[in-house]
């Protein structure tokens, strides 16, 4: 008997149709297409439905599969720096701290405190740009459309003063191996002393639009629901882990940069429902302005960059070797005969960004470039966990799930 | 826990099992063969060690390195303690002539996915695993691109992009600028 | 000009003024200004399908949103593409998801524009890879290419005037004769 009949997609995917064999309940099959303005991007959920409840939930990714780790194994560890500021491009700045932390551990280099206090406040800055772009389209999708609007707003003062650090407002390839590129300016300081002072009033504010408002408390209470357990088991991380009250931040687990300095706490949440992880991430914008605030108080004098970094960037005031690997056929880059840069061997380092845990994963062959770079995209994990989360649910709760995941296809599908 | 420690207690418990350990800028890590993965790593998450957060799952190709102790293809598993703090790294080694593992999926769930990437990008099977198919790439994708003989830029064309090129010159007539679609016959 | 040698639908005659070119005479007094109204019309109210594949689609989102805004050009996002007549393919396309833009594409009603906007859109950028498509003008015709990586929203403003100067150039888009 045929339970089944399939229909060849485009992109030669197979739908399964139901057919129905007259005793069985026939569902109707929905798909939430890869273009769709609330999937956060190119994201299909093939559903199958029975009035309005979700019977069966498949998401299909890969829509965005740009080949990351295969590129990074013909670039050097300096270019593939690029590509990092594409994995989660709401906080690109993160994922490129999270790229040099772990590219130093592998070769062993130690970058220079002023740096890694640029780079915390570099973070930091971008888990604030991040969950306010989090929030400004979860909200969105659930229909409150002015915290869109009010979210932007701020995202652009966080911007510009990115633009003002180093250039560039999305992407940006800032930190480099064993330090930064360039240093903060005073102007870029002050501006950054203002933000903090007036990002608490803002944060208010969006919780007064939504926190206690009716339709806001139907739509996230008991959506969504999640034990620690499973969350566990499923390999959740982040703020959609801690909603549902186990203590995992990487953060504090295994501190990087200057994070062991800083006095801060991880918000952790009880009801493992949408809200609960709504307001845990509410919580951590503030918990990221008081790090701005320590971070701007103890910035130290010195240099921006370890005196052996790999890297095309010299310090001019100090005579130095270049140090970086050859590209083959570039006439500005020397082969390095220095063995001792590049050792073999193999690191796995994790970091803390807005979206959850994302780790780098290194092979090295003593030559320049990484012979194996995996990355533990906590987007693609969470998107796995969402059949789990939407069965049972209805259509328009799926939307506020895959919106508390804070998921972004460009680091699922790499 | 010290990762000396870790790799001292999965040696003891599976003596036959572990090939190798090293310890690299304080990352242990422990190369096992792949017969009893299941078990190593039941151990690891219900015994002293309470690793209970299975961090990250790769598959690696050895064939461009230097292969001693080693098979073609290796599945890494870092596994995690939330509560000691301790991470250890497994490296199961896969031949190539049978490159089948058995799938974790039953102790973590959240291993169902990147088991899938592992099918995907590098040809290795799973086992035991729910739903063991193609993720990121199209189902009709020819080729496993992580290995290391597949050439960066693809070395034929996926029909589905051969299909769409064709559709879009025969579409080009109801064009306002039939020019602008660039000649497909670049590179 | 030419010599008279046939006869319009009405019994007017008609002109050949090139090669099997062949003119109303007189017909373009009431034309040319018709070719005006409408493409005042079209490039007063590019209404564009939201098609963001990546990070480009931030700095479309951003260009929407409040301190640079796009409803005052009167362009105003729609959901789906039969509403739509402008597609701005913002990200990488990647080879799975290129049957998919084509099918969104060919949904769209005439008259269509297309913007690619960021490197990838126009040339596929920095991911010369086997999954990645170089450049949406492999099987979509771009009418204006907005490069960087991503391109600031002025940079996107700027593409969406130059698409507004290239359909005020445009005859008889509206016509069945052309």
């Amino acid at each position: 008997m045929n339970t089944h009949s399939s229909a060849k997609t485009p992109d030669c995917t197979t739908l399964e149709i139901p057919v129905s064999s007259g005793q069985e309940e026939e569902y109707y099959s929905l798909r939430m297409g890869p273009q769709h303005p609330a999937t956060h991007g190119v994201l299909r959920v093939d559903l199958e439905l029975d009035g309005e409840t979700i019977h069966r939930c498949t998401p299909r990714v890969g829509y965005l599969h740009r080949g990351f780790e295969k590129i990074a194994e013909h670039r050097t560890y300096a270019q593939g720096m690029v590509l990092t500021d594409r994995l989660d491009y709401i906080a690109a700045m993160a994922n490129n701290v999270g790229y040099c932390v772990a590219v130093e551990k592998l070769l062993g280099i130690e970058p220079t405190l002023r740096a890694m206090y640029i780079r915390t406040i570099v973070c930091e800055m971008s888990r604030c740009a991040g969950h306010l772009l989090w929030l400004a389209t979860h909200a969105l999708d659930i229909g409150a459309m002015t915290v869109f609007l009010y979210c932007f707003r701020e995202r652009e003062q966080l911007l510009d003063m990115f633009e003002e650090l180093c250039g560039a407002r999305l992407t940006f390839s800032y930190p480099r191996i064993g330090g930064v590129r360039q240093d903060v300016t005073h102007h870029f300081m002050e501006a950054l002393e203002t933000f903090t002072d007036e990002f608490e009033g803002w944060i208010e504010e969006y919780e007064t639009l939504i926190d206690t408002n009716r339709i806001w408390l139907k739509r996230t209470m008991g959506i969504g629901t999640i034990s620690a357990d499973r969350a566990v088991e499923l390999g959740l991380t982040g703020a959609s882990l801690r909603g549902s009250g186990v203590d995992y931040d990487v953060r504090k687990h295994r501190p990087y940069d200057v994070y062991d300095r800083m006095d801060f706490e991880v918000p952790i949440g009880e009801t493992g429902d949408t809200y609960a992880r709504y307001r845990c991430r509410m919580e951590e914008l503030r918990q990221s302005v008081r790090i701005l605030r320590q971070c701007l108080d103890q910035l130290p004098p010195g240099p921006i960059i370890c005196r052996d970094a790999p890297d095309l960037v010299m310090d001019m005031s100090v005579p130095q070797r270049c140090r970086a690997a050859a590209t083959g056929g570039s006439a500005l880059i020397k082969l390095v005969e220095d063995r001792g840069v590049y050792m073999e061997g193999d690191v796995y380092v994790s970091t803390e960004v807005p979206k959850g845990e994302l780790g780098f994963y290194f092979i090295s062959d003593g030559s320049g470039r990484p012979y194996r770079m995996h990355i533990r995209s906590p987007s693609f994990i969470h998107i796995g966990a969402l059949p789990e989360l939407a069965t049972g649910a209805m259509v328009a709760d799926l939307i506020a799930i895959i919106g508390t995941l804070d998921v972004v296809l460009g680091e699922c599908d790499r | 826990m010290e990762p000396l420690e870790i790799i001292e207690k999965i040696t003891e418990a599976f003596p036959g099992e572990v090939l190798d350990s090293t310890l690299h800028r304080g990352q242990g890590a422990v190369i096992v063969r792949r017969d009893r993965i299941v078990d190593i790593c039941r151990r690891l998450r219900d015994g002293k060690t309470r690793m209970n957060h299975m961090m990250c799952l790769c598959g690696v190709d050895n064939k461009a390195r230097d292969m001693t102790g080693l098979e073609r293809f290796e599945v890494v598993y870092h596994l995690y303690s939330m509560s000691e703090r301790h991470m250890i790294r497994l490296r199961a080694q896969v031949p190539e002539e049978d490159a089948v593992i058995d799938s974790i999926t039953p102790l973590w769930s959240g291993a169902d996915w990147p088991e899938r990437e592992c099918y995907d990008l590098l040809g290795i099977s799973f086992r035991g695993h729910p739903d063991l198919r193609r993720i990121l790439l199209p189902a009709d994708w020819q080729g496993h691109p992580l290995r290391k003989e597949y050439p960066l830029r693809g070395d034929s064309e996926w029909q589905g992009m051969v299909r769409l090129k064709e559709k879009a010159m025969q579409l080009r007539r109801f064009d306002f600028y039939p020019e602008l679609l660039a000649d497909s016959k670049k590179k | 000009m030419g010599e008279v040698n046939a006869k319009g639908r009405h019994g007017d005659d008609l002109v050949e003024v090139g090669e099997s070119v062949r003119v109303i005479p007189g017909a373009n007094t009431f034309l040319a200004p018709l070719n005006r109204l409408v493409n005042w019309g079209r490039q007063g109210s590019i209404w564009p399908v939201t098609f963001g594949l990546a990070c480009c689609a931030i700095e479309m989102m951003d260009t929407g949103a409040s301190t640079h805004d796009l409803d005052r050009f009167g362009i105003i996002f729609r959901a789906s593409p039969r509403q739509a007549d402008c597609m701005i393919v913002a990200g990488t396309i990647a080879k799975k998801m290129a049957p998919v833009v084509r099918r969104v594409y060919d949904q769209m009603p005439e008259p269509r524009y297309v913007i690619a906007m960021g490197s990838c859109a126009c040339s596929g950028g920095i991911f010369d890879s086997y999954a990645v498509v170089q450049g949406a003008d492999e099987f979509l015709p771009v009418d204006v290419y907005v490069p960087g990586c991503p391109p600031r929203p002025e940079a996107l403003m700027q593409g969406l005037l130059k698409l507004q100067e290239k359909i005020s150039k445009e005859q008889y888009r509206w016509s069945r004769w052309r």
